[in-house]
């Protein structure tokens, strides 16, 4: 079976600084991969060269089974992302950013109509559709947003740090609605902060300097490195290269 | 908070402030050049010198003295005559048709009545369906006629023609000079208003202004901060426009530097205090910056004189004119660079501008709260 | 009521914005030399109460006093004695970390020599990157910069509003470390977050959501106000374990927490065992194996969904 996401030696290079260094990465269809790393550590540059918005300086990688240089076109058809703060309009109500995301992916109108009727009454948005997305909250907007970032079906999701800030119950709300879309064959690939979120992934793979330096499912990584949390985990990876880094 | 620290706070600000000004390269660079680019720009774009003038002549008894003030227009190599009439009563369809833009009209019997002592009558009438163009063709055909007047010998009696007001001090008749005083207004506001008002409401929008406000720091500590570094930026756009207007144009400098400069600060404040008010009233960067070109830039290019007289203007806009800042800042300049007029000739304009730079930096002060809301 | 030098009285605090109400009648006090949280969600309103606490903003109803001082009348007084650090990244990215530093010193009326000593355990690990310009710090030696310049002018008191938003597990830890230590020293410290985890490293914390005060307790005590019993649950596969739990007709909560699902029960005086019976068959009946579930303490987490009703904001 094709894999969801297949990386092999993926280097970006900024001058001097590499700032992912052959990292190797293989996601499943329908896996919940959790992407970890502290800030400054790559994962950024990582997912811009998944999604192809930067060209890698070497090594492949293929997502939904075409390959992210030369097939950019087709990579990004199959693919959603959601980034942490910026993926809706402010400005255009609920119902409009629905419409306008739709428009972009080239569905038609009846779809549109009809998707974004579904997609507003399985959110509980229905008295809300009119409303400015500036003037709903926070958790409301992650959730929209998600959707939004599925409203073409894609193969692939990106998420980057979903729920920053969200209070905790539309937090695991949130991750609710990753398993219901991982549990309809979407691959979903999400990069958090908050350490218990991590537990939640199928598999999971910490990057540090550029580098993977673990990858496996929780409890694989927990028994590797004899902790019982995540968040201890990655404390032990991350913490000597932060104290040398200076960060 | 003790009056040394004061001084070294607002040291520390006004550092702060050209550091940002030195490391934004693009925008410095665009500023520092923008004065060169505007003056030759507008320079050559604006000028309001009109050739080839269509004249009609109306000489209904011509004699040597009126021919040879009709050879003086062909002449002066700005006039083409595309008519010669008898009688005045023509000239009203030729205008209505477009067809003449100056109309000469020469009384019966000017030689006689030159020889005679009698005032001789020369009648121009200029299309002023153009304001601008019509003021500058009236001009030009009246230095033809004040030249031939000039020449005549033995003339007791004088030619009755009123010269227009600006050929006293612009001789040349070289509407550039008259722009370049508009320009250093136009730059001026670009630089004192719009610039603290961007810079202004990009502290709001990184967070760095909550910061200052909860310090111990004053508004005017920190709007003085802000203007300093700007003022210096000003003085350089100044002596920039006036070398490549005088470099380009030959635009002559008659006034003391150091009065310019003066009222420049004067008219730099007041644009400070309307980007600060701007700045106060706006929520981001980008709203600042269409308020403050809209808010200054507009009134200043259209209602201040710069492009069209005052005087041209519809009369509600001729009132308003006067809350226009460069209104009266033009004026100044216009003063000191072309007439080399002093303090005691500009007096009114100086004390209005001092009059607005007093209200607007109070009401900046004011409206730049101690809070956010 | 209010106890001899408290260094933050707030009484009775409103104030709303347009049709929202970001604070709803708030009152707490901060002890001398305490580590204070403020926990909770986006937009519950800590970032009104920390403004207004720092006199940027004026409450519509109620009061505040910070060392003793009004925030409406004597906002000068407080400015000078009060540091502050913003929500968002409140740095020059233009100037180095160095002349970030000398800046805010000035302003401040000092110099970045005469607050070093205090700022010293922090600076020292930006000081190798002074000469970097601010805005290509890694977020958590941002978060060290901003908090160095709200410390350079020695405070009295330090106001922290989400200083560890965005910012990385390990750099938040070694933040909270550098909290703990000026706490330690001596210096009262009001922080809010909307990391639940971190509320543990306060004295005490206030959970905060949509305006209004959910609880104040220490963090070991909050957990204590969680109604009922709590049970850690796991199973495979764990994502059908959530939605066959929450068809029990018992259940009350069904929350995933970390590896585990944590689990209340509508019944009380219920046996553990008794319990974990029922729960054994109901879930093997619907295709969950490897079941096995434990009693736990609730932790401020559980507690702050159980407050908040079950219901998101």
């Amino acid at each position: 079976m094709t894999l969801a996401i297949d990386v092999h030696q993926l280097t970006r290079r900024f001058g001097s600084f590499t700032a992912v260094d052959a990292i190797d990465l293989d996601v499943q269809q329908g896996e919940v991969f959790g992407f970890l790393g502290a800030n400054g550590a790559g994962k950024t540059t990582a997912i811009k060269m998944l999604i192809g918005l930067l060209s890698p300086s070497g090594g492949t990688a293929r997502v939904a089974g075409f390959d992210v240089l030369t097939q950019t076109e087709e990579v990004r058809r199959r693919i959603g992302y959601m980034s942490q703060r910026f993926s809706l309009y402010d400005d255009l109500t609920v119902r409009e950013n629905i419409t306008l995301y739709g428009g972009i992916y080239g569905l038609t109108d009846r779809e549109i109509r009809e998707r974004s009727d579904a997609m507003i009454d399985k959110l509980g948005l229905a008295s809300s559709a009119k409303r400015l997305v500036r003037t709903i909250p926070l958790g409301w907007k992650q959730k929209l947003a998600f959707s939004v970032a599925m409203l073409h079906r894609p193969s692939v999701v990106f998420l980057d740090e979903p729920t920053g800030g969200v209070d905790p119950i539309t937090r695991r709300q949130f991750w609710e609605m990753i398993y219901a879309a991982a549990a309809d064959g979407t691959t979903v690939f999400v990069t958090t902060h908050y350490m218990d979120e991590a537990e939640y992934c199928d598999r999971l793979s910490i990057m540090v300097d550029g580098r993977i330096a673990a990858q496996g499912t929780p409890v694989e990584l927990k028994s590797e490195f004899g902790v019982a949390s995540i968040d201890d985990v990655f404390v032990q990876l991350a913490r000597p290269a932060a104290a040398e880094a200076g960060r | 908070m003790k009056l040394a620290n004061r001084v070294a706070a607002l040291r520390a600000f006004v550092v702060k402030e050209t550091r940002h000004i030195l490391r934004d390269r693009q925008t410095l660079i665009i500023l520092l050049l923008m004065p060169l680019a505007q003056v030759v720009l507008f320079g050559f774009a604006l000028r309001t010198d009109v050739n080839d003038i269509r004249l009609a002549i109306v000489d209904a008894a011509p004699d040597e003295e009126s021919l040879a003030l009709r050879a003086r227009f062909s002449g002066s190599g700005r006039f083409t005559t595309v008519a010669t009439l008898r009688n005045p009563d023509q000239l009203e369809t030729r205008f209505r048709r477009g067809e003449a833009d100056v109309a000469v009209v020469i009384a019966p019997g000017l030689a006689s009545d030159l020889a005679a002592g009698v005032p001789a009558r020369v009648q121009i009438i200029t299309d002023a369906s153009n304001p601008n163009t019509g003021t500058t063709m009236q001009a030009y055909a009246s230095t033809v006629v004040a030249a031939w007047q000039g020449d005549l010998r033995g003339a007791r009696a004088g030619v009755r023609i009123k010269p227009d007001i600006r050929m006293q001090f612009n001789p040349t008749l070289e509407s550039v000079n008259l722009f370049v005083p508009g320009l250093i207004a136009l730059v001026l506001t670009m630089v004192s208003a719009l610039m603290t008002a961007i810079s202004l409401s990009r502290e709001m929008e990184r967070g760095t202004l909550e910061v200052l406000l909860v310090s111990p720091l004053r508004p005017w500590q920190i709007i003085l901060g802000k203007v300093l570094p700007y003022l210096f930026l000003a003085f350089a756009n100044v002596l920039t426009a006036l070398l490549a207007a005088w470099v380009v144009f030959r635009v002559p400098f008659r006034g003391s530097l150091v009065l310019l400069l003066a009222a420049s600060t004067l008219y730099t404040l007041v644009g400070l205090g309307i980007g600060v008010l701007i700045a106060a009233r706006t929520s981001s960067q980008r709203t600042a910056m269409i308020g403050t070109m809209l808010g200054t830039m507009l009134p200043s290019t259209l209602l201040s004189g710069m492009i069209f007289p005052v005087a041209s203007l519809p009369a509600p806009l001729q009132l308003l004119s006067n809350i226009v800042p460069a209104r009266w800042f033009i004026v100044v300049v216009r003063g000191i660079m072309l007439k080399g007029a002093g303090v005691t000739h500009l007096t009114t304009e100086l004390l209005v501008l001092t009059g607005m730079m007093l209200f607007l930096l109070v009401v900046a002060t004011r409206s730049f709260r101690e809070r956010l809301a | 009521m209010s106890e001899p030098g408290s260094p933050v009285v707030v009484r009775a605090l409103s104030k709303t914005f347009g049709k929202t109400r970001a604070l709803d009648n708030v009152s707490f006090e901060v002890r001398p030399g305490e580590l204070f949280g403020l926990v909770g969600p986006d937009g519950g309103g800590k970032t009104t109460l920390f403004r207004i606490l720092a006199t940027l903003m004026l409450p519509d109803e109620g009061s505040a006093t910070v060392l003793g001082r009004d925030v409406v009348k004597e906002l000068w007084e407080i400015r000078a004695r009060v540091g502050y650090m913003p929500g968002r990244f409140s740095l020059y990215p233009d100037l180095t970390v160095e002349e970030n530093l000398t800046f805010f010193a000035s302003v401040f009326g000092t110099t970045r020599e005469a607050g070093y000593e205090l700022i010293a355990p922090i600076y020292r690990q930006i000081e190798p990157f002074k000469d970097r310009k601010a805005g290509a710090l890694s977020g958590g030696m941002k978060q060290k910069l901003a908090l160095s310049c709200a410390l350079v002018h020695r405070p009295e008191i330090l106001l922290l509003d989400e200083p560890t938003t965005g910012v990385d597990a390990v750099s938040r830890r070694e933040f909270w470390d550098l909290l703990g230590a000026l706490q330690t020293s001596g210096l009262t410290v009001v922080v809010s977050t909307p990391y639940m985890d971190e509320a543990l490293r306060c004295q005490r914390v206030a959970l905060v959501q949509k305006g209004r005060l959910l609880a104040i307790d220490a963090p070991g005590e909050v957990g204590g106000r969680f109604p009922g019993d709590l049970y850690a649950v796991r199973g495979t596969p764990r994502h059908a374990l959530i939605g066959v739990l929450r068809e029990f007709p018992h259940a009350v909560s069904v929350q995933p927490f970390g590896d585990t699902l944590h689990y209340s029960d509508a019944r009380t005086g219920l046996g553990v065992a008794e319990l974990t019976a029922e729960l054994a068959t109901w879930t093997s009946a619907r295709g969950i194996h490897d079941f096995d579930m434990q009693p736990i303490e609730p932790g401020i987490e559980d507690t702050f969904m159980a407050l908040m009703g079950g219901v998101a904001e």
